[in-house]
């Protein structure tokens, strides 16, 4: 890996999140690009409501303190769609109304405009990961696991700068759950990204073999428990 | 579970009867005359007669053009702000806010509304009032045509006011399904502004549920007639007023006319319909054409802002309207330019209350009778049919819609003819009977969503330990939907409150609401009485919605899981 500078990768500073006064977690983590961190924890931990308030989503009920810096700029202030922060759902949440063309279409960037230029790099993505010919089918009739890499690539499509995962293999079946778990973090390393996991299945926290974080109250909020201790240092 | 059997059940038959058979004799029953067959005021023969003589009526081209222009426009202007300031602001606080006001205002009846609208905007309405003299120096009311302008300006404003409201409900109760947020989260979370997310993601997926209550929104408003005798144009009045005004003609050859007219009203509304069709054709390939360009129109403010005026704009005058019917029914005199009464009296809204009494009662019965049944029958017809697995999207959704589609002058003049015949004229079953051909659907579309939503495994699970079906349908299924049955119930009663032309043609004169009541009285000169009898058209509504959120609350006081949700 090229030497990135300090600031590169997603940081969550001294984030704490509130519901109704009582703490529900904090947290203290660096991602570097082409890092995983896993965040694990039990149901109602605030797995949600932590991918919320980093997407720029968290509702106002919620109180929340701390930043959200992407590659140096601060971004806990700014609104959703300008935070060039991709999201994955535990379902696919293809837009049904649209063929599969036209869901990764959707996703790919105005600023390249030519019409061809854009179809092609769409039939391009659907090629990356083995659904060539799937272009023009209502997204309806795919295979969960179909579905699943589709959405990953209209999220890859928009160019996002980090990648946030809420669960989106839970809905798969075991066999092929494996390959799509592959194929994602395959694909976040090869761009860059910092990812955000979050799961309660210790097996995708393994496969992620990055930094893992139990969400609790009671703990300090750092990044302390690391099931490999592999942090990218600036020494290569 | 019993699978089906291929023989329809019979709530669904008796359903189907009881909407598709009144409607049908109705349209016969308005045919026939229209071709000057009516043998019980002795016309015998077929003949073009009456359709010669109601092309050759002065000023029909203009009822017409009014009639489709200012129902159209205000159709398609209802939905366009109802769909901008969602598409603006759903999820904000500003739109819970909206929300809250929007509700009840639902609930006001057509013709309330529409008083209270020319009482405002008048001009000797309060917003003069409140300019005059001082800035405008007006010391009488200024000679223009706020009200009853020629253009229908105002009546176009008026059913907007009104149904606004109702598709907006329409589209909160589409929006309320499962992964909706995540859509939204989707689109931001691909770039896309909070408008852009709301008309290329979400709208395109609940327009469908959207859809019916709009077409029913055209067929209404092309063919109203408590609206248009209040704020529409009199020279000429648009088409079915008009119609209403030669049915009630004591040349009986008019009759034949207006049962010639009320086809043309039907060819009106149908043209409206098929206009309305065409443009959500071009206007959904040019949005799908728009998927692939990948504009992400992030800079909304100004539009969202665009969006948010009218809205507001409605509520204040809504709200501003039904608080001066208040002040008008405690007004002893309050003359121009005064902006508040100069004396106030309670004892003359007690008289009238004395006058009023009888009317209240009757609209009181009508409501809760129509309620009742129509809200028992689409239980018993959701559990019949989820009972027996029958899908949910089926020819009976068209159907139970049909009398909405249509305009209501076209069948009740047929209507009114056959109960006529039957000695049924003028009575109370067969006002109630009319009201429950138009409460059913919102019946209907209130519980049905509802019904559907509840979690099949309740039903299952008490099934498993025995239960029988009456059993799971009285003592789990009926408690569970509680809340949204009381609500439909009130939906229902403030419909049939709502009614205007059907009590007026079937009851006859001899039964008599207040809804009628305060339309009769809107033109006269009595501000007093009229207010008052606007605002009695508020209070059955008012007290339904009120038991329907109390109700459940006292019931289910300990059980937490059964409170509103959020």
């Amino acid at each position: 890996m090229s030497a990135t500078p300090a600031h590169a990768g997603l940081v969550l500073e001294g984030v704490s999140v509130r519901l109704d006064g009582a703490p529900l977690f904090k947290i203290d983590c660096h991602i570097p690009p082409g890092q995983i961190l896993t965040i694990m924890g039990e149901s109602g931990s605030g797995k949600s409501s932590l991918l919320d308030f980093v997407a720029g989503f968290l509702r106002p009920v919620f109180e929340a303190t701390g930043r959200v810096i992407l590659n140096g700029e601060d971004l806990t202030h700014v609104p959703a769609p300008e935070r060039h922060i991709g999201l994955m759902f535990q379902s696919p949440l293809l837009f049904p109304h649209m063929s599969v063309l036209q869901n990764l279409l959707f996703a790919i960037p105005p600023a390249i405009k030519s019409r061809s230029e854009r179809r092609q790099l769409a039939l391009q993505a659907l090629d990356d990961v083995g659904l060539a010919g799937f272009s023009d089918r209502d997204p309806a009739t795919l295979s969960g696991g179909q579905q699943t890499r589709v959405a990953l690539m209209r999220t890859l499509l928009a160019e996002p700068k980090a990648l946030l995962l809420d669960e989106p293999f839970s809905s798969l079946d075991q066999n092929r759950r494996a390959d799509v778990r592959d194929l994602v973090f395959r694909l976040a390393r090869k761009n860059h990204l910092p990812v955000l996991l979050v799961t309660h299945d210790a097996e995708d926290g393994a496969a992620a073999s990055g930094m893992t974080h139990y969400l609790n109250k009671e703990q300090g909020g750092g990044c302390s428990t690391f099931k490999q201790p592999r942090v990218v240092s600036g020494d290569q | 579970m019993p699978q089906s059997t291929g023989r329809p059940d019979i709530p669904t038959v008796l359903i189907v009867t009881l909407l598709t058979g009144p409607v049908l004799a109705g349209l016969m029953g308005t045919i026939l005359p229209a071709f000057g067959y009516l043998p019980v005021l002795g016309y015998h023969s077929i003949s073009p007669e009456p359709l010669v003589a109601l092309l050759r009526t002065p000023g029909l081209m203009a009822s017409v053009a009014l009639s489709f222009g200012t129902g159209l426009i205000a159709s398609i202007l209802s939905l366009a702000i109802v769909l901008i300031f969602t598409a603006g602001w759903s999820g904000t606080r500003t739109f819970e806010r909206l929300t809250r006001f929007l509700s009840p205002l639902l609930s006001v009846p057509h013709a309330a509304a529409a008083i209270g609208l020319a009482f405002l905007i008048a001009p000797s309405g309060f917003l003069v009032r409140l300019v005059s003299p001082w800035a405008t120096g007006f010391e009488r009311p200024p000679d223009v045509l706020i009200l009853n302008d020629p253009m229908g300006i105002t009546m176009t404003l008026g059913l907007v006011a009104k149904e606004v409201p109702f598709l907006f409900l329409m589209t909160l109760a589409a929006l309320n399904r499962p992964h909706i947020r995540d859509y939204y989260k989707a689109g931001a979370s691909l770039g896309y502004g909070r408008m852009s997310t709301f008309f290329k993601l979400v709208l395109p997926q609940v327009y469908p549920l959207i859809r019916l209550p709009m077409l029913a929104v055209i067929a209404y408003a092309t063919s109203v007639v408590d609206v248009a005798q209040i704020l529409g144009p009199t020279t000429p009045a648009p088409l079915a007023p008009r119609l209403v005004a030669w049915m009630n003609d004591p040349d009986l050859t008019k009759r034949l006319m207006a049962s010639a007219g009320a086809l043309l009203q039907l060819l009106v509304s149908a043209l409206a319909l098929l206009v309305y069709l065409v443009l959500e054709r071009l206007v959904s390939a040019w949005q799908a054409a728009r998927f692939a360009s990948g504009h992400r129109r992030r800079r909304d403010g100004f539009a969202r802002l665009a969006g948010l005026l009218p809205m507001v704009l409605i509520v204040a005058l809504m709200t501003a309207s039904i608080g001066l019917l208040g002040i008008w029914t405690v007004a002893k005199s309050w003359w121009f330019p005064a902006a508040l009464p100069q004396r106030w009296s309670f004892e003359r809204m007690l008289d009238a209350f004395g006058v009023g009494g009888h009317a209240l009662f009757a609209t009181l019965a009508i409501a809760v009778l129509a309620a009742g049944i129509a809200t028992a029958l689409t239980l018993w017809l959701l559990e019949a049919r989820s009972y027996r697995k029958l899908s949910a999207r089926s020819r009976v959704n068209t159907i139970v819609f049909l009398p909405l589609l249509m305009p209501q002058i076209s069948f009740l003049f047929g209507l009114q003819m056959l109960f006529l015949l039957g000695g049924l004229s003028g009575t109370f079953e067969a006002v109630l009977l009319a009201h429950l051909i138009f409460v059913f659907p919102y019946a209907y579309l209130a519980l049905s969503d509802p019904w559907h939503r509840l979690d099949p495994r309740y039903a299952k699970a008490a099934a498993s330990v025995g239960a029988s079906r009456m059993r799971i349908f009285w003592q789990i299924q009926l408690p569970l939907l509680l809340r949204p049955v009381l609500v439909t119930f009130a939906v229902a009663a403030a419909v049939s409150v709502g009614q205007y032309l059907p009590t007026l043609m079937i009851g006859a004169g001899r039964i008599v609401t207040v809804t009628t009541e305060s339309v009769a009285l809107a033109s006269g000169g009595n501000r007093q009485v009229a207010a008052l009898y606007a605002l009695l058209q508020l209070v059955i509504p008012l007290a339904g919605f009120i038991l329907a959120a109390l109700v459940p609350s006292l019931a289910f006081r300990n059980r937490a899981a059964m409170r509103l949700e959020r």
